[in-house]
Parts: structure tokens; sequence; C-alpha cells
């Protein structure tokens, strides 16, 4: 036998995984542990190993908790982006009902349903640009749509994505079009699974419409729940695209949320050490929500085996 | 079936559902529908305020060629395919290997591998940003298209790693065991057994990642600049800027950067379904 057939069950885990290990250590593993250094120096992106006669590093110098005391104690801007992310946390939710009463209401089957079902999909596969170009469209004072149905219901034109109290709003209302499509996806799948056999002895036990709905239907889309409520709030607490490309995070700074903040402290105001520092207090909100996933999903492994 | 099927109402109860449901999906469209019918109306048309009735004069023709016209709208649309195809081939070839090896072999590291890569889909973009960059910088490969490629395969593969080792753990173990008894090396084993069973989990992941990098904006943003490798969501939004009121050749621009994962949707349907609502049955 040679060394390598000896050998094989022992290498070839570590063969197989190398790559793919190899990639994910060096560009997210590493730049976790990276970005959470740079958010205790202060730093304006620009040569990071420079030193001085000193021997000392001229451009990346340590500052300690300092990024952290600036954010909590001296920015406003800072509690407004915090506030924002948690309307995006509870107000994405709203595509939850709505992707159940759509996929309740296309769980027939008549003729020509698949391609009605795709259709309504659609929204899904398309990018935040598009998506934000036609919602800045419709928000539009002059001629949107939105200022047309206002004013059949004799309203004045209401300039959402320019008022600090609504532009949120409205960027929010334009996430769950792609993200009712999302919840609806997955409870149409989720419906196709419900035991036949409960629904009837539901059905002679008297129960109909939302009683059989609320008792034996929506506690069996429990797995579909939890996928929905994980990737939309996930989704929500990464929301940047759509914020970028309606408003920029204005009006002054009303729809910056902490992905966007960072990103525009580091790369236009050059405060790479204060970006990561904001980045990092999102990647804490981030990880209290992955513990909570992986516990759950771990503690269903274990009942099953 | 729930709710009760629509067949076992009257035929007036039938006939209103359809048109509930033909007024519904109207409604829902109505916001593609008005791009698709801005990009064919003249700016006249536009300029008359006519926004929502059939264009007066159809200039399909003239609008579509008009963005292609100067070549950066071409240029966003390759680039964003050049950075596309090899990103998808590359992740699932990582995936497929590493879902395998976390399945079907048994070492220490296994479950703290396998958390890692479930724990990095949560991960806030923001925090590798500083450093993804800089690593790009670094190696030569900022505002190439390697350096998307690069990134992209190494972020996807954390998710599709997830994906497979969950659906290779599905097939039967002692699949491999008659394989490794008859002699079959493990490389063999990953290609001429594994790699044809999950052809369907394959195919599902394709079309998402497909549709998932296609449609990627911040990186594109974080990582490249100029026209050279900018993909063709980051294009059609400096597009905006330069086209300013003429929305008719901004829609334009929006359906061809909108095409691709559309047409690959409906092409392969039942695999995207399959790959989003994956765990969304048995849980």
């Amino acid at each position: 036998m040679t060394f390598w057939e000896r050998n094989q069950l022992k290498l070839a885990p570590f063969l197989f995984l190398a790559p793919a290990v190899g990639l994910f250590l060096i560009f997210v593993i590493y730049p976790i542990a990276d970005s959470i250094w740079v958010s205790f120096h202060e730093w304006s992106g620009v040569n990071r190993y420079a030193v001085d006669e000193d021997g000392n590093l001229k451009n990346f110098k340590w500052v300690g908790l300092d990024n952290y005391i600036y954010l909590f104690t001296n920015d406003d801007e800072f509690y407004v982006a915090v506030f924002n992310n948690i309307k995006w946390f509870f107000f994405s939710l709203i595509a939850i009902p709505f992707g159940i009463l759509l996929a309740l209401f296309l769980n027939q089957q008549i003729l020509g349903i698949r391609w009605v079902k795709s259709f309504f999909y659609f929204p899904f596969v398309i990018n935040a640009v598009v998506i934000g170009i036609v919602f800045t469209w419709f928000y539009n004072p002059k001629y949107g749509s939105l200022t047309y149905l206002l004013g059949f219901f004799g309203m004045e034109p209401l300039p959402i994505l320019s008022d600090e109290n609504y532009a949120t709003y409205g960027i929010i209302v334009a996430s769950l079009f792609p993200g009712i499509a999302y919840t609806m996806i997955i409870y149409i799948t989720g419906l196709t699974a419900v035991s036949k056999d409960m629904i009837e002895a539901g059905r002679i036990d008297g129960a109909s419409g939302f009683t059989m709905f609320w008792n034996i239907i929506l506690p069996q889309l429990r797995p579909a729940t939890l996928i929905a409520v994980v990737v939309t709030i996930v989704g929500a607490l990464r929301s940047f695209d759509l914020i970028a490309v309606m408003t920029g995070g204005g009006p002054w700074g009303s729809t910056n949320v902490l992905a966007y903040k960072m990103y525009e402290d580091s790369l236009f105001n050059f405060r790479m050490g204060y970006g990561a520092s904001t980045a990092v207090v999102l990647f804490i909100l981030m990880d209290i929500y992955i513990a909570w996933f992986l516990y759950r999903l771990f503690k269903r492994e274990s009942t099953e085996k | 079936m729930f709710p009760t099927p629509i067949q076992k109402y009257s035929i007036p109860v039938n006939i209103l559902y359809r048109v509930a449901l033909i007024v519904t999906l109207f409604i829902w469209l109505m916001p593609l529908i008005a791009v698709m019918l801005t990009s064919i109306r003249t700016y006249e048309d536009i300029l008359a305020g006519n926004y929502w009735g059939w264009p007066k004069d159809i200039a399909a023709i003239e609008n579509y060629s008009a963005i292609f016209e100067d070549g950066r709208m071409a240029r966003y649309f390759l680039n964003s395919v050049i950075i596309t195809l090899p990103t998808v081939f590359g992740t699932l070839l990582l995936s497929s290997m590493a879902g395998f090896s976390l399945a079907m072999h048994k070492f220490k590291l296994n479950i703290l591998l396998f958390c890692m890569f479930i724990a990095g889909n949560f991960v806030p973009f923001q925090i590798l940003m500083i450093p993804v960059r800089g690593l790009t910088v670094d190696l030569g490969i900022y505002n190439t298209y390697y350096g998307l490629i690069i990134f992209h395969i190494a972020f996807q593969t954390g998710f599709c790693t997830f994906f497979l080792r969950n659906f290779i753990k599905e097939l039967p173990f002692e699949l491999i065991e008659a394989a490794r008894a008859d002699g079959a090396t493990e490389w063999m084993i990953y290609r001429k057994i594994i790699l044809p069973l999950i052809v369907p989990a394959l195919a599902a992941l394709g079309v998402l990642e497909f549709t998932f990098i296609w449609n990627d904006y911040f990186w594109a943003l974080i990582l490249s600049q100029g026209d050279g490798v900018k993909p063709v969501t980051v294009g059609l939004d400096n597009m905006r800027g330069q086209w300013v009121a003429n929305y008719n050749l901004i829609s334009a621009g929006s359906v061809i950067a909108a095409l691709p994962p559309v047409i690959m949707f409906f092409l392969m349907q039942r695999h995207f379904i399959n790959g989003l609502t994956f765990g969304a049955v048995k849980g």
C-alpha cells in the first residue's frame, strides 16, 4: 500500500476543503478581525504601513476606544441611523403577513396558475437599482403616480423622499416589493407540504376559514416562517442599495442606516477607523441574531437524531 | 388543500376569483409595466406628460439603440457577464468539494468549519469593506474582474457549502462505503458518484447565484472605479445622472439591466424555486 492509499481518508478532507476554507478565511474571517483592529485607530485610508523616522506608524494611529466614545456620545447621526435600522427591522416584517395572504390567494389549481405565480415572483429577481429608480419616480411630487393617486382623493402632493419624516418609510415600502415576492415564494412552497389529513380532520371538527388557518395551517408553516423571518431581518439590517440609489442618505442624513453611514464616513469623509467602529456595532447587532439562529438550528438537529 | 379549492364554489365565485387574480397581478406588476412602457416612449411624449397612456409613437428601436450608442452601456453589460459566469462556476466547484467533505468525512474540525460557513452568511458587508478593499489593492486586483470574481466566490461559498453539505448529507452513505470498498479514491467518489447525484442542487444554486451576483451593487461600488470593470447595476446608476430627464432612456437601460436574471428565472423556474425554498418545507 502506498502512503496515499493508507492515509487517503485522513488527507482527503483537508484537500477538498482547502480552497473553500482558504478563500473564506482570507476574504471573510480575516477582514472581520482586521475591521475590529482598524476601529481602534485613526486612519484616513492612505498608506497604512508608512512609518516615520522612529519606526512608528505614521498614518495609522492607535486611539483606543475613542472612535466608539465619539460614536456614542457625540454623533447625533449615529442615533438617527440606529433608529432607522430599528424602523427597517420592524417594518420590513410586514412582508411576512402580506406574503402569507398572497400565497393563500394564489394556492389554487386553475388553468394558467403557474404563469400567474411566476409573474408574482418577478420582482424578486430585479436588482435594487431598477427597483429604486421606479419607486423614486413613483414618489416624484410633480408627476409621480403617487401624486395622481393623492390628487384623486383630493389631497396635496406629498414629496415623500425629500421629507425627513417620511423618506425612510418610502424606501422601506420600495424594499417590500421584492420582499413580499420572496416571502410569498417561501409560503407557496410551504403550503404544498401542509398535511391533507390534518385539514380533513379539522374540517370534520368544524374548523374553517380563519380558525382553520390559525390553529392548523400556520403551525405547520413554522419552518417557512423561520426562514422568512431570518432572511427578511438579515436583509433589513443589510439595507444599503435602495438607500444609495433613492436618497443617498438624505435629506440631511435622515435616511441613514448604519451600513450607509459607515460607507460614507469611510470613503467620503476618509475616516476609516471611525467607519470601522460603526461597522463593528452593526456586526455585533447582527451577531446576537446569528447566535439565536444557530441555537435554533442545532437544537432542531439534536432533537432529530 | 387549504384554502378550499375554488372548484367547490359556485360559478360566479369562480369567475370573480379569476378576475380578482388578474386585477391583483396587474396592480402588483404596475411599476414594471410602467418601466417597459416608458422604455418605448419618445422624449416628446414624456415632455407632453403622457406617463401612463399608451405611447403615441413607439420608439423602441430608437431608445434601445440610443442607450448602446456611446458604448458604455454595452461595456457595463459585458462586464456583468464577465464577472457573473466565472463566479457562479467557481462557487459551485469550491462549495461542492467542501460540502462533500463536510458531509461525508469525519474529522475533528468538521462542525466548527460548518458553523463558520453558516455564520459567514449573516455578516454585514460593511465589516468586510475596508479590509477587503485593502486586500484587493495589496494583491493588485483592485478595479479588475479578478478582484470582484475572487471576492464573490469567497463570500458566496459560505452559503453554497451550507446548502450542499445538507443536500449531500441526505444521500445514502452506503453508496460511498461500497465505492470505498471497491477501491475508489475520494476524488473518484466526488466526481463519479456525488457530482451526478447533486445536479439538481447545483442547478438550483446556479440560478440563484447568477441572480445574486448579477444584481450585486455594493461590492461593485467598493471594488471598482471608472468604466472598465463596472457591472451594469452601478453603470445604470451612473447613466441615470447623465440621462437626467430622459426617462425613456433610463427605462430602456433598466430593462436591459434587469433582463438576464428575468430570462434565467423563466427558463429555470423550477430549479430557482427549489433553491430558494430549500428548508422551507422539511425544516
